[in-house]
């Protein structure tokens, strides 16, 4: 009866989402307050009801109900329990009835903090998230029910792929997803502020903090996802550009060009069309990214072939958002495009030419990612983009991004005198290019695309410590703009991490027996022996590896060959001794004959700082967030 | 500076990060493109010359050799093989009788040497360019 129960739920849910999505929106236009009123209890019982769902399906999960397809499909009696609530989404449907609930989880925060917001502003955000959620839960409803039965019921179940057994599913997925369903908040603001014509600075200053909040959690769930497959894949790579890692990337580089932009809507009252339909297109491309991962458009066009209905629905429902968004942006839109005087030489110009560079580089991103498809569907042969497209596209157009970055800050809203901000950054620009060609020298090799990376990461943070300096002598500085530098400072830690990984790791691929040693990066890794070894539900083949230094040794470690129970396939656990400089990374290959083994292993310095640059990030989003300007107010509608 | 003369030259400026991120797109996009291949497509020696290129199909059974770190191993669509060489370690889901996709060059005795062997992360996934080979390859042999 359970998954019934969660079924019905599920319906139930959709016909609230429909009220939800309907009648506030008709009110707002028509003045009828009682339909306006509908709009909070409405998202709350959707709320509730998806909240019963997915617990009802975590519960099938968690007592191995096995006529339950889903679980059958995904999970397994011999699975931990921590990775069979993971396994809740770690297929299709389980991950989109994930998206919901979070989405319903945005819409009740929006619900219960917009109190101080006029209440048809309110009703018409809950409305339009009401349609989108509404028709999501037709989706599912209709092609990609969790509940379905299996009668007669699986014996046991297939079990999650084993490269999903990992605490990174527990959390990967929850954060890309609270990232990639926040968008849809930015979305429903401004198709609202369309809606009723009303786009000033205090729509922006409401959607700000929230789109923030978005940007955060997916730059988590983004650098969540390479740090996992730098570790868990076995491959050493942390980022591969992959058409999966590319969608969740696409939506980031616009969701970033969006924070931007509103920060001149609210501050300046400019940019207000652009800014709208920025937040248009990061929902737009956020919903492309979850539909095409998860139905498998992107490794083929032929995956819809499987099940056309899947593909066809959301091919129609992505068409419905952004052709109605448009037609209502087309329509409703403020005609002077950019708003608000401003001079060349002014903020504004460089935040719009950022925002050109970033609107630029995700175009070229989804480009590499949808031209195979493109070409497959026009029967024109079948091609695979690598890696160096995006490298060769995608670093050059960030080289000017990082360049505007360190004299941007420095500019005026309005009118700034370039020259005099130009004399105040010699000393970063000294900074800069002593540290491009440096660095270099002292790793020992010098490459010119290695002092560019040193160059610009010192560029900016130069920058950033004199405009700190400069900021603290005036008076104390708000919480945004410490969240700025820090998100800055980011930025430059993260290019550091990738211009030394890129010009400086070793990968040695070595044949070793026990007792055998190899040197990668000024280490010896000497190899102990491998032993069998038996996990919950595996047999693994394990190493035992020293890692020394000039002799002292510094750490053991413990790569395995697992093979799970329920699956033919061999999995590779790498063994990582994890450094602020270095990390050295070992995983077993196979074994070859007379006893010896195929091992792999990589010197990768400054590996970590990648992720931390990105952690740097996101704490500059929450900082930005804390501004007491968002307070303030709260403090005023609690009076 | 009038409004207009600013506006145009926020335009310009903006179409020429637009142009010169085209030209590198199309740049990258003309050398950085690996096209697919069916083994019977190589041996009508049909495949890009002195290009990379990708091959999809079954590992032939019992073709698989080793050679300390090389790997010797034979590409096939049932009705043509290719012998391939690879050298370093290969993906977990690398089988004998299994799909996989390669890339690689062909080498002047009609060997391929492949620089990257591809295997996705799903045992029961058969990656669609290799089915895509065996289907083409089974379509032309019904037809003679």
């Amino acid at each position: 009866m359970i998954p019934e129960f969660g079924h019905y739920a599920l319906i139930l849910a959709l016909c609230v989402a429909i009220i939800q999505g309907v009648l506030p929106l008709i009110g707002a236009h028509q003045g009828r307050r009682e339909w306006l009123m509908l709009a909070r209890p409405a998202a709350q019982t959707v709320f509730l009801l998806l909240a019963i769902a997915f617990v009802l399906l975590a519960w099938s999960f968690y007592t191995n109900d096995f006529s339950v397809l889903y679980v059958a499909e995904h999970s397994n009696s011999q699975m931990p329990v921590m990775y069979r609530l993971g396994a809740v989404w770690g297929g299709h449907e389980g991950s989109l009835l994930l998206w919901v609930f979070l989405l319903s989880t945005w819409t009740i925060l929006v619900a219960q903090l917009s109190k101080a917001l006029d209440e048809f502003m309110v009703a018409r955000v809950i409305g339009v998230l009401g349609l989108v959620m509404s028709g999501l839960l037709l989706f599912i409803l209709t092609t990609s029910n969790p509940f379905e039965r299996l009668l007669p019921a699986a014996q046991d179940g297939r079990s999650l792929n084993p490269l999903l057994q990992d605490p990174g599913l527990v959390f990967h997925p929850p954060m890309l997803y609270m990232g990639y369903v926040g968008f849809s908040v930015a979305f429903a603001f401004a198709i609202a502020s369309l809606l009723s014509g009303r786009l000033d600075a205090a729509w922006a200053r409401w959607s700000r903090p929230w789109t923030t909040a978005a940007w955060v959690f997916l730059t988590l769930g983004i650098a969540l996802g390479s740090w996992w497959a730098y570790y868990e894949l076995g491959w050493g790579g942390w980022w591969f550009w992959d058409p999966v890692e590319n969608a969740s990337f696409i939506p980031w580089l616009v969701g970033t060009a969006l924070l931007h932009s509103l920060a001149v809507t609210e501050k300046r009252g400019g940019f207000k069309s652009w800014t709208v339909l920025l937040a248009i297109t990061a929902f737009s491309l956020s919903l492309l990214g979850t539909f095409l991962v998860r139905s498998g458009v992107l490794t083929s066009v032929h995956a819809f072939a499987t099940d056309p209905r899947r593909g066809i629905f959301i091919l129609i429902f992505l068409a419905l958002v952004v052709g109605s968004s448009l037609i209502l942006y087309a329509w409703r839109a403020p005609k002077s495009s950019l708003g608000g005087k401003f001079s060349l030489s002014s903020r504004e110009t460089f935040i719009l030419l950022g925002n050109v560079f970033l609107v630029v580089s995700a175009g070229s991103v989804l480009l590499g990612t949808l031209y195979p498809l493109l070409i497959d569907a026009l029967h024109l042969g079948k091609i695979s983009v690598g890696p160096p497209y995006f490298n060769s596209v995608f670093v050059p157009i960030m080289i000017p991004l990082l360049v505007l970055m360190g004299i941007g800050p420095w500019t005026h809203w309005k009118n700034s005198d370039l020259v005099a901000v130009i004399k105040r950054l010699w000393l970063a620009a000294l900074v800069a290019v002593f540290a491009g060609v440096t660095i270099p020298m002292v790793m020992g090799d010098f490459t010119w695309l290695a002092g560019l990376g040193f160059l610009l990461a010192f560029w900016v943070i130069a920058s950033g410590c004199l405009q700190i300096i400069r900021q603290a002598k005036t008076g104390k500085p708000t919480r945004s703009f410490i969240g700025m530098q820090v998100a800055h400072l980011g930025i430059a830690v993260f290019v550091i991490g990738v211009t030394m990984v890129g010009a400086y790791q070793e990968e040695k691929d070595v044949r070793m027996s026990a007792g055998e040693t190899v040197s990668v990066g000024g280490y010896q890794i000497q190899l102990q022996g491998i032993q069998a070894e038996r996990g919950p539900n595996y047999l693994a083949m394990r190493g035992t590896f020293l890692l020394s230094k000039n002799g002292n040794i510094e750490a053991t470690l413990y790569p395995e060959k697992r093979n799970y129970f329920s699956s033919t396939m061999p999995m590779t656990e790498a063994a990582i001794n994890v450094g602020l400089t270095r990390d050295i990374y070992v995983s077993l290959g196979e074994e070859l004959t007379d006893k010896s083994w195929a091992v792999r292993v990589y010197y990768k310095p400054f590996v970590d700082w990648i992720w931390g640059g990105c952690l740097l990030m996101a704490l500059g989003g929450v900082l930005a967030i804390s501004d007491k300007r968002y307070r303030i107010r709260l403090k005023r509608q609690a009076a | 500076m009038k409004p207009r003369y600013k506006r145009a030259l926020i335009i310009i400026a903006a179409l020429a990060v637009i142009g010169v991120a085209a030209l590198l797109i199309l740049n990258a996009l003309n050398s950085n493109i690996a096209l697919y291949v069916t083994p019977s497509e190589v041996a009508a020696g049909k495949a890009p010359q002195g290009q990379a290129f990708r091959i999809g199909g079954m590992v032939k059974d019992g073709s698989l050799k080793r050679d300390g770190l090389t790997v010797h191993f034979v590409i096939t669509d049932l009705v043509k093989d290719i012998p391939v060489a690879y050298t370093g370690i290969l993906p977990d889901l690398f089988k004998e009788g299994k799909g996989a996709v390669i890339q690689g060059r062909l080498n002047a005795n009609g060997e391929f040497i492949a620089s990257e062997v591809l295997a996705k992360h799903d045992e029961n996934y058969m990656p669609p360019e290799a089915k895509h080979a065996l289907e083409q390859a089974q379509k032309n042999g019904s037809n003679k």
